[in-house]
């Protein structure tokens, strides 16, 4: 194009470029147009909008987080270890330690008037008085008795129990966790080896058009929602595992387990299948060169290669099954017992969350220990998460480089 | 050389078995379900409701919680995709490839689509109901309980930040299959980055943006967990009138019915059946997106000739 050429002009850039610009005046005349602020505000705009993802993360931590925080802090206590006042002693106290000893607020206190105030002072009295179990003066919502064995009164030894409902609530976590366990390990053991193996026939050995059966059927499976699963497990897959086994729960760690393991089918098939199709044909080419069978390319070639892909396939199919509700929900049981044995009944944290969330009075000490589960809960997967995208991340990188 | 033979077989045998473990199952689930839930299809079926028993399979009907569940899924897309796709053009049009903040968002994506549903649930329990909802009746209504409670619309909401990763993923690839010699001639024609992108990108990649918006129903329909504590109701008289409003679920139904029936063997046959209307509903939206997509497709091929 020569300078003296004329430039075509948009409607709205009103003598912007006359015919005889130079070079250097269409430069300036591109960026005038560029600078135009209807433009950049937009421009502003889709950026904004473009950090929702970041701001739906904070948001989440920070909302989830923000009902658990006293009890993460150690504000929360359901202790009844004061001794009972008189309504003289109660009125000498300061407002604040009044307020805490008859279990309100110090603005809910300010609206009450003497009768009132010495009518709950009375009642708290009476109430401390009747107190007479030792247990009742435990501050159960402490980490020590989250987390830590406890010997109640009555046990024989120190136990781990999740009794949230009963007289004195004991919110000990540690039953939960080996539930959530107990149930993706054996989702785990199901789906991996289907999975990886899968993936290894239909990326290495399988023919086209066995490849185009498979790869839609697990979207299939990866489409049906959980709670059809769940009902699955609960309806067809309990009675027909009972049948077989001998079992005397018919909703155990097991079927919550295997039920569990179809949801965690795809990721692990997709994510392997994803890595093991990555490994550069060169690879393979040079040991079918060399006089390889097939299933030694897949095997000892490319399934090495590709090990770090199958690992974080592992990884987030761990974190799909801790975070899985409505399964475990419906198909292991619910009850809340440590044992080993994977034919007892099991109690997920999701499924408490889900089960016990609509019964419990909001903010109080249940309320804000489901949420502090909720909060780790989103602490692990998204540690895992982190882990496996860093994985899958790092052996491409690796594999396009090679 | 037989040796070598012999273990050829096994380990194609047995990765082949595997496969084929995964689809046979797949197929007797699906199976189970269609053959079990077609006896209970019938018009009274789909478009009765629940007023005269809920358990009873000879009354109970599934028309609520469908029209509870087209009605949370229209929501959630119309909160869901102008999001989705304008994060997905700040990503391939103008965010530079490797910056920080690109990272930042895809890794924020990515973790987004790894968050458990449950605690999508909590999430919309305490920022949408107790949040929003409540800030909104303290500035506008007095503090009188209009929002600060679960509904329609906070369950929409919780479900479209569910399915936002997915939206954004499936509009992005779209984006990325414009050639770009598309955007070339548009620049060179004169017309600013914007326009090129309202008037030439994002009409070609039309077909994209509604598969990820089909992956979005599809997801949205069948997530339970979060909509939970949100808005989904036990058992209703009437349909939701707004958005304000509680509604019956097809998901959180199959949950109630397999779970809180006082007889499972007289429930079977509902249950069979609100499943099958479940996963009926997810593929009959699937199939009206993909006729929709592959109409889009004809016209685009006929105006580029």
């Amino acid at each position: 194009m020569t300078e003296k050429q004329p430039v075509e002009t948009r409607r709205g850039d009103a003598g912007v470029a006359p015919a005889s610009l130079s070079r250097t005046d269409l430069g300036a005349a591109i960026i005038r147009k560029r600078s135009r602020p209807g433009e950049w505000l937009a421009e502003r705009g889709i950026f904004a909008v473009s950090l929702s993802s970041i701001v739906m993360i904070f948001l989440i931590f920070a909302f989830v987080g923000r009902e658990a925080l006293p009890v993460i802090l150690g504000q929360t206590s359901n202790a009844r270890t004061q001794k009972p006042l008189t309504p003289d002693e109660a009125t000498k106290l300061p407002a604040d330690k009044l307020a805490k000893y008859i279990g309100v607020s110090v603005s809910e206190l300010k609206g009450y008037d003497a009768e009132t105030l010495k009518t709950l002072v009375e009642l708290k009295a009476e109430e401390l008085a009747q107190v007479s179990n030792t247990d009742s003066r435990i501050n159960t919502t402490s980490w020590q008795k989250m987390f830590q064995p406890h010997r109640w009164l009555g046990y024989d030894k120190p136990e781990y129990i999740w009794q949230p409902t009963s007289e004195i609530p004991k919110y000990n976590c540690i039953p939960l966790f080996i539930g959530s366990l107990k149930a993706t390990l054996v989702a785990l053991l199901f789906s991996v080896p289907l999975g990886v193996a899968a993936a290894i026939y239909v990326s290495q050995l399988a023919s086209p058009k066995v490849r185009e059966i498979v790869k839609p059927t697990i979207e299939l499976l990866s489409g049906i929602p959980s709670v059809v699963l769940g009902f699955f497990a609960l309806i067809v897959l309990a009675t027909i595992l009972q049948t077989i086994f001998h079992y005397s729960s018919r909703l155990n760690a097991l079927v919550g387990g295997i039920a569990l393991g179809l949801a965690v089918i795809p990721v692990i098939f997709t994510i392997a299948e994803d890595a093991l199709t990555s490994v550069p044909k060169s690879y393979s080419q040079a040991a079918l060169a060399l006089g390889a069978a097939p299933w030694q390319v897949a095997w000892q070639v490319v399934l090495p290669a590709a090990l770090p892909g199958v690992f974080a396939a592992c990884i987030l199919g761990f974190g799909r099954a801790m975070g899985e509700t409505m399964i475990v929900l419906m198909a292991s049981g619910n009850a809340s017992i440590v044992s080993a044995s994977i034919l007892d009944s099991c109690r997920t944290i999701t499924a408490t969350i889900a089960a016990e969330l609509a019964e419990v009075v909001f903010g109080g000490a249940h309320y804000r220990i489901l949420f502090l589960l909720g909060t780790l809960l989103f602490a692990v997967t998204f540690v895992t998460n982190l882990v496996g995208e860093m994985i899958v991340h790092r052996l491409k990188a690796r594999l396009e480089g090679a | 050389m037989k040796i070598r033979d012999w273990r050829s077989v096994a380990f194609t045998g047995a990765t082949g078995l595997a496969t084929f473990c995964i689809v046979a199952m797949v197929v007797v689930i699906l199976g189970n379900i269609v053959w079990d839930g077609a006896a209970q299809m019938s018009l009274r079926f789909i478009f009765g409701g629940t007023s005269e028993g809920m358990f009873d399979a000879q009354k109970a009907g599934v028309f609520p919680m469908i029209f509870g569940t087209v009605a949370l899924v229209v929501l959630m897309t119309i909160g869901v995709v102008p999001v989705g796709v304008i994060t997905a053009v700040y990503l391939t049009e103008y965010a530079r490839h490797e910056s920080l903040i690109t990272r930042v968002i895809r890794g924020a994506i990515n973790n987004l689509a790894g968050v458990p549903s449950i605690v999508f649930g909590l999430f919309g329990l305490g920022f949408f109901v107790q949040f929003v909802g409540g800030g909104i009746d303290k500035v506008f209504f007095g503090g009188q309980l209009h929002y600060a409670k679960p509904a329609l619309i906070w369950a929409a909401a919780t479900m479209a930040v569910l399915t936002l990763p997915v939206v954004i993923v499936a509009t992005e690839e779209a984006l990325r299959a414009v050639p770009h010699g598309f955007r070339e001639g548009s620049l060179a024609l004169g017309a600013t980055k914007l326009e090129t992108i309202w008037k030439v990108v994002l009409p070609q990649a039309l077909p994209g943006i509604l598969t990820g918006a089909i992956l979005a129903v599809g997801r949205g329909a069948g997530e339970v967990a979060p909509i939970m504590f949100t808005g989904a109701a036990y058992y209703l008289a009437h349909l939701p009138k707004g958005p304000t409003d509680q509604f019956m679920h097809l998901g959180y139904h199959v949950f109630v019915l397999s779970t809180q029936s006082p007889d499972i063997e007289r429930t079977k046959p509902i249950l069979y059946g609100t499943v099958l209307v479940l996963l009926l509903l997810t593929f009959l939206l699937n199939l009206t997106a993909v006729l929709v997509r592959a109409g889009i497709r004809a016209k685009l091929r006929a105006a580029n000739g």
